[in-house]
Order: C-alpha cells, then structure tokens, then sequence
C-alpha cells in the first residue's frame, strides 16, 4: 500500500541551527505512530513543517501521492491534514460552536454557516463539550481546551492527524479519556501521528514508534522494542543508563 | 419580537431620512450629508479594522484618490455617475494591489504603513501638476440647478452610498467571508491552519474598506466642487473613521453608524462652544468615552439587556 504520509531526507535550518537533519519516514493510511524524543528534539518542527508553517530547507514531503513541502498551511489543511496545536489556540471571543464551526466551514467545504454549525454539533457532542457549545472559548478550563481542539481538528475532516501533546499538562484521569478518544479515532480509520512526551501514551496505542533525537531520526520500530533500544535510552536517560541497559536483544 | 421591533426601527430611522431634506433648511441637510459621508468611511473601516482587526490608517488614501479620479474625470466631460464610479472602481483596485503587500505586515507595523500611503499620494497629487492642477487644486463642474436642489441631490447620493456600505457589511459578516475575518482577528496563524485563505480574506477586506470610500470621496469632489491635496489626502480622514467604530462599538454595523451619529453632533457642538480650543475639548471628550466605555456606546445597551 502506498503511504499516506511520507518525509524524504527533509532537514530543517534556523540560521545556524539545524532543528531537523536528513529525516525519511513514511505512515501507511490507518497507522497509529509515535514521535517521541527529548526537548528540542525537533518534534514540533517536524509538524509545522508537515502543516507548511515552514518550507524544509531540503528534502520533500508527500501527502496522499501529492508533493505538499511549499505549499501555505490553508492548502494543506484543505487536502486533509488537521493539526492539534502544543500550546492550544481558540479563537477566544467566539462561542465553542464558531470555534469548531470554523474548522468545518474552510477546512472541510461546508456549504455555509449554518451547515457548518450543524456539522460542529456532532464533534462537540464527540468530544463531550456539547453542553458548553454557547460558552465563549476564552472560559473553558484547560482540559476542556484541548477537546476543543480535537474537535477542531475533526471538524476539518481530516485523512491525517497531528497530535502535539495533546496530554500535556492533563491529570491521569483526564489522560484515560483523552486515550479512550484517539482510540475511538483509530476504529474509524484515520491515520494519527502522536507528538508525545509521555511514554505510557503512546506505548497505549501506538503500532510504531519513531524516534527524534537532535534533530535526527535515531530509531524506528514497534514500541517495545525502540524503548530498549541503548540509542533511546541514551537519549533520554544519559549513556551510563544506556550502558546498565545493556545492548538490545 | 426583538426581529420586528428591530426592522420597525429600521423602517422609521429610512423615513426621517428620506423625509429630512425636506423638513430642514440647508445648513441641515448639509450637515446630514457630511454625517452619512462619516457612516461611510466609518462602516467602511470597519471591514478591515473592526472585522479583520488590521488597524488601517489608509482611509484618507482611498478618500483622496476617489476624489481625484472623480474630478479629473469629470473636468474632462466624464458624466458624473461614470465619475463616481470610475473613481471607486479605480480605489478598489489601488486597494486590492496595496492591500497584497501591505498586509504582510501586522499591527503597529502595518498602521504605520497604511499611514504613509495618503501622504505619498499627496505629494503625488501635488507634483503632477498637469493632471491634478498641483496646489491650486481642481475646480469642478457645477450642476445647473438651483443651490437647495444641489443640496437635496448630493444628499440623496451620499445615503445611497451609506446604504450600500451597511448593506455589504451587514452582508459580509453574516457569511463566510465574514466569520473568516473574525477568525483571522482573533487568531491569524490558526485561521490559516484550519483552511483559511488569510491573505485573499485581508485584500478582500482591504479592498473593501476602500471601494465605498473611493465613492465618497468623488462625490465629495462634486459636491463642494474644488478640492486641493491638503483638503482631501488630510490624514483626519484616516483618524476620525477609527474614533468613530471605537465610540461606537467594533464589530457590527450599528458600532460604526452609531459611532459617526455621535461624533458628528460631538464635533459641531464643541466647535460653537469652544471656538479657539475645540480640538483639544473634543480630544479630551474622545479619551473620556473611550475609557469609561471601552467596548463603545453598544455595550450601554448591553449591559442594561443583561442587568
């Protein structure tokens, strides 16, 4: 099957900084995968590169057979990629409806206002945020932030999912929701790629893990096997963790 | 209930107006066609600053260029209604090529550029002097009927124009292009990446803060028939439309008429009282309100809804 999402060697320079060096990953349709690494490792750059915040200094990325790198971030959203944003970011002064409404009407071709705002209605009630769709967004609590983002996200019906922490900053109980969600999402068929710090994430539900470490791609593969890899665990822990560890089997 | 009581008060405000050229002397019907000229730039601004949220200083470009084009085409023979809206078919256009450029740009960086915009053309309108006369300006032809038909005939002209900017601004923010622009407002790089054609909104936006502008600004020109540089690239034009949609409330079309209403009787009351210091009173008035109602006159209106 050809893939859904692929990088082909794409690096990615700030003046002298090189965020993202010589990356080449593919995710097949339906995937669930895992980018996981330490701070700075290049993780949220590789996204802004997928949406097209930024153009790669090198390298291609191809999106459903199409060459996306190049191409502004309301096209790309508009083949289907839908992102969920780190740091979350609604339209404050707008009700939750708008909010998700919007991704609806400009991502996804709904045919007006209206029809947008119907469309909405079932991603909040998705989500569990129909009782505060009048609710202006500035007022939600964190947690209740980040499904507004999912839902967002959903709303533009897209083929492929970025999640940039969507956990980050939520209590466990909150997490175990977040997770039954994306499982749900995962049922359905769409591919998602998790941008996560927290290992028990992903080993929940992701089918391959991809590791990025100063800005290179050190380890690929199923998630039991990546985290005993000693260049992970070197990563994350320091080499004389990586070397208690002992090789991988 | 609120609907039918909101398009009775519709209906009412359309009769006086139709009717108030009638019932007032000139110095009235004057002074009722300068308020609507101020609705249009108000409303006008409002596509850009108070949907889009760009702090656009560029008004008096497109109130000055409207008003050149207008008279030059009319000193050559141009008929008036082919003037006018040559002249706004003209500013929209200058908008839209501008607007591509100048929009990259965001808050005070793009205030300060839009800001410059009227002043280039000023000394433009001032060198070419072939085409605009230079600084002994442009006298217009005058129609050949009597001075309280004129007045009555631009009157009706400048609510023509007034009813078409409410009219698209009503229009605008009710569909798509509207809730695209509160989206950009509130959050520009969001917008985009949920499928937001940002920079085709903005010079849509752009384009359209000019075009009913442009209009105005050459019926202006045949209205008091002689315009100079100093007079229509004066950069108050740019200043009083932005006072007016924050006296009133940013964001919907009543904010910005409200807003030109009140400034209008603000500016000619202080003006009789105050003779020699009226621009400072009217300044200070202007601070008071915008710091006791930050959200403009409408949130009076508001508040008493939810009290």
């Amino acid at each position: 099957m050809s893939p859904l999402l692929e990088l082909r060697c794409v690096s990615r320079a700030f003046g002298g900084l090189r965020a993202l060096h010589d990356v080449s990953f593919a995710l097949a349709p339906g995937e669930i995968v895992g980018l996981i690494g330490p701070n700075g490792a290049g993780k949220t750059t590789l996204v802004n590169l997928v949406t097209g915040v930024y153009r790669p200094t090198a390298g291609e990325i191809h999106f459903a057979g199409r060459r996306i790198d190049g191409r502004r971030p309301w096209q790309i959203s508009r083949r289907g990629v839908a992102r969920t944003f780190q740091i979350v970011q609604p339209f404050p002064r707008m009700t939750v409806l708008e909010n998700v409404a919007a991704g609806a009407l400009f991502a996804a071709g709904a045919r007006g206002v209206e029809a947008a705002k119907a469309a909405a209605r079932e991603h909040l009630a998705f989500v569990g945020l129909a009782g505060q769709a009048e609710a202006p967004a500035a007022t939600l609590t964190l947690a209740d932030r980040k499904r507004l983002e999912l839902a967002k996200s959903l709303a533009m019906r897209p083929r492929l999912l970025l999640l940039d922490e969507v956990n980050a900053g939520l209590n466990p109980a909150e997490i175990e929701q977040a997770l039954g969600l994306i499982r749900t999402l995962a049922a359905r068929g769409l591919t998602i790629l998790i941008i996560e710090h927290l290992m028990r994430v992903v080993m929940a539900v992701c089918s391959r893990l991809v590791v990025l470490h100063h800005g290179e791609l050190i380890a690929e593969g199923r998630p039991g096997d990546v985290v005993r890899d000693p260049r992970v665990v070197e990563a994350y822990l320091g080499s004389r963790w990586a070397a208690r560890a002992g090789p991988a089997p | 209930m609120r609907r039918a009581l909101g398009g009775a008060a519709a209906a009412l405000a359309l009769a006086a107006l139709a009717a108030l050229p009638f019932a007032g002397g000139n110095y009235a019907i004057r002074l009722a066609t300068i308020m609507l000229m101020y609705c249009v730039l108000a409303v006008s601004w409002s596509f850009i600053g108070g949907l889009a949220g760009y702090p656009s200083f560029a008004t008096a470009a497109f109130f000055g260029l409207g008003a050149y084009a207008g008279a030059i085409a009319q000193t050559r023979g141009a008929p008036a209604w082919a003037a006018w809206l040559g002249a706004a078919a003209l500013t929209a256009l200058f908008a839209a090529g501008l607007g591509v450029t100048l929009l990259r740009l965001r808050g005070h960086y793009f205030a300060i550029a839009s800001l410059v915009v009227a002043e280039v053309l000023r000394e433009i309108a001032n060198s070419a002097t072939g085409l605009t006369g230079g600084g002994m300006g442009l006298n217009l032809p005058i129609l050949r009927i009597g001075v309280t038909a004129q007045a009555r005939f631009y009157y009706f002209v400048m609510l023509a124009l007034a009813l078409a900017a409410v009219a698209a601004h009503g229009l605008v923010a009710r569909h798509r292009l509207g809730f695209g622009l509160r989206s950009i407002q509130q959050n520009e790089d969001a917008a985009n990446m949920l499928g937001v054609n940002t920079t085709l909104y903005k010079t849509l936006a752009f384009t359209l803060s000019a075009v009913f502008v442009g209009a105005a600004g050459a019926v202006y020109a045949a209205w008091v028939n002689y315009i100079e540089p100093a007079d229509v690239f004066d950069v108050l034009y740019s200043v009083k439309p932005i006072v007016m949609v924050l006296l009133g409330g940013a964001g919907s079309v009543l904010g910005p008429v409200l807003g030109a209403v009140v400034f209008l009787a603000l500016e000619e009351l202080v003006w009789r009282k105050f003779l020699t210091i009226h621009a400072g009173v009217l300044g200070l008035l202007i601070v008071a309100l915008i710091y006791l109602l930050p959200g403009g006159l409408l949130t009076l209106r508001a508040r008493r809804l939810r009290a």
